[in-house]
């Protein structure tokens, strides 16, 4: 029989440190559900999602029962509507979103993305039609994620898009305002994205992928916490192996799942993303294992290195465990859905120019942080752009998800509700960048993207 | 299908016993049984059953809990792939 220590050890995880899977998500393929005829394109689209997804939540739950452990979300992404919606030629995507909505809801998952557009190098004109209904489509739907693509390594940034996308977060705040900017915490703003993450607002069914695929996205900031907490002392290559063994239990735990979920579905398995994200309860948060490490407050000096040590660690313990680890796969920094970085947060400590340095190491970028109403569209863009050059130059993905909370002013909070959490309403610079984000067209990519 | 009941609670008399007569009803057989006491008053359980051909494990499970329920236990009962896959390579 297998250890009991082990049993228990698992047993501990799951009771007392928030080990969950955090999202069971099915990536249906709309290639086939293009048409010149929306209303038709519609139909076919909300059939396909029906179809596939008919058995997803019920799937979900029976895995769950059997295996005694969470599994927080199910999830839908599909095709970029961009792309599935441009042969209607239509002006306004927003009935898309309307319609994803209602297939969302009908199959009972908890968020459907990939009202996406992948516009790094340029746009067509459908895509600058589709960009301009974001905001209508997020004010008129309530479980639809929105992402756009704005730069990879391999084109540079595409600074039209990122100047519409200014206007396009600020007025997704705008449009539910009664919400708190609700709009905006589902709209992320990538560069180099991936096709196959499964975690909300970003998620999309690549244009690479199968018909359907199960990607599941598995988490415990918790876990990693409880490993290194009674570590005092160790030395900080200590603290990396131990965090690599946790990362490597846990990822397995997702592949089994993964593995059963497609297996059960009669989809193909693609990725488990191994990605520390954090929620508002006590006990999963990011922040506190970098407090554990030895920092006073998450956001000081040091903050960097030690999510750096984090995300490479959670990395590799990840890719010993699975052979198809993928998305985005290490350590999120969401300001809102994070205990500690919210306290951070409240302190003073924890402030933008800070994070957008953590988000140098860590697997995604500028994630559910508040600035104030009044904060111009044009800085909106600047911040995407910096975030933009940052994942453009080091390889990897970045991105922006930044609520302008409407009437909202610094030392306000907002609240979302659930695991989108509050947000405390942070300082963000008034010096203006209009000028330059107006200029438009498109930063060149870096030398070393010339790699063939 | 093979799995885990872990169970823990305050130390009683009769706690295996009722939890056993709930696997007979259902067919199912023990494999492995472990248990401890902890600091003379926890008792932790961990035993490796093989469900019952044909059997519900969604039944199964809901009796296990309503009878560690009634003994004032706190029962799990998982496939033992999860913890196979979590700690064998």
């Amino acid at each position: 029989m297998i250890n009991t220590r082990d049993i228990l050890s698992t047993i501990e995880m799951i009771r007392h440190q928030c080990l969950d899977i955090r999202t069971i998500t099915m990536g249906i393929s709309l290639k086939d559900c293009m048409s010149e005829d929306m209303g038709r394109a519609i139909d076919k689209i909300k059939e396909k999602i029906l179809r596939k997804a008919e058995k997803l939540v019920k799937t979900g739950e029976e895995i769950e029962a059997e295996f005694g452990i969470p599994i927080v979300n199910k999830r839908i992404s599909v095709t970029p509507i961009s792309i599935i919606g441009e042969p209607t030629g239509t002006a306004d995507y927003a009935p898309f979103a309307v319609a994803l909505d209602e297939a969302g809801k009908e199959v009972g998952v908890d968020f459907i993305g990939g009202f996406s557009a992948l516009v790094h190098k340029g746009m067509t004109p459908g895509e600058r039609n589709f960009i301009r209904s974001i905001p209508e489509a997020l004010a008129s739907t309530d479980i639809v994620c929105s992402s756009v693509n704005v730069g990879t390594t391999r084109a540079g940034i595409n600074m039209d898009a990122v100047a519409l996308m200014g206007e396009a977060v600020k007025q997704a705040a705008e449009r539910t305002a009664d919400q708190g900017g609700l709009g905006a915490a589902k709209l992320v703003v990538f560069c180099n994205a991936v096709e196959d993450n499964p975690f909300m607002a970003g998620a999309f069914h690549g244009i690479g992928e199968g018909d359907c695929v199960i990607n599941v996205g598995v988490s415990g900031p918790g876990v990693v916490y409880a490993a290194i907490a009674d570590m005092k002392g160790a030395n900080l290559g200590e603290i990396a192996e131990q965090i690599k063994k946790t990362a490597f239990h846990i990822t397995r735990m997702g592949e089994l799942v993964a593995r059963e979920a497609s297996r059960r579905l009669g989809a193909e398995f693609g990725i488990v993303d191994l990605s520390l994200a954090p929620t508002p309860a006590q006990g999963d948060s990011v922040a506190r294992i970098l407090e554990a490490m030895g920092l006073e407050t998450c956001g000081g000096c040091g903050t960097t290195a030690a999510l750096a040590l984090l995300n490479d660690a959670v990395k590799k313990g990840g890719v010993m465990a699975s052979s198809n680890v993928g998305g985005l796969s290490g350590a999120f920094i969401p300001v809102s859905e994070d205990e500690g970085m919210i306290a951070a947060a409240r302190s003073g400590v924890l402030r933008l120019e800070k994070l957008e340095a953590m988000t140098c190491v860590c697997s995604v970028g500028l994630d559910m942080i508040a600035v104030p109403g009044d904060t111009p569209a044009e800085t909106l863009s600047a911040i995407i752009a910096d975030e933009a050059a940052i994942g453009m130059v080091n390889n990897k993905t970045t991105a922006v998800r930044i609520i302008p909370v409407p009437g909202g002013k610094v030392g306000d909070e907002v609240s979302f509700g659930g695991l989108l959490g509050t947000a405390p309403i942070m300082p963000c610079s008034k010096v203006s960048a209009s000028e330059f984000i107006h200029r438009g067209g498109r930063i060149p990519a870096p030398i070393h993207s010339q790699k063939n | 299908m093979r799995a885990i009941i872990s169970v823990f609670g305050k130390d009683r008399p009769g706690i295996i016993a009722g939890l056993s007569a709930v696997l007979y009803r259902h067919g199912a057989n023990i494999l492995d049984i472990s248990q401890t006491v902890m600091q003379g008053a926890i008792f932790t359980m961990v035993m490796l059953i093989e469900v019952g051909e044909g059997d519900s494990f969604s039944g199964l499970k809901a009796d296990l809990e309503e009878a560690a329920e009634g003994l004032g236990m706190e029962l799990h009962l998982q496939r033992e792939e999860i913890f196979d896959s979590m700690h064998r390579i």
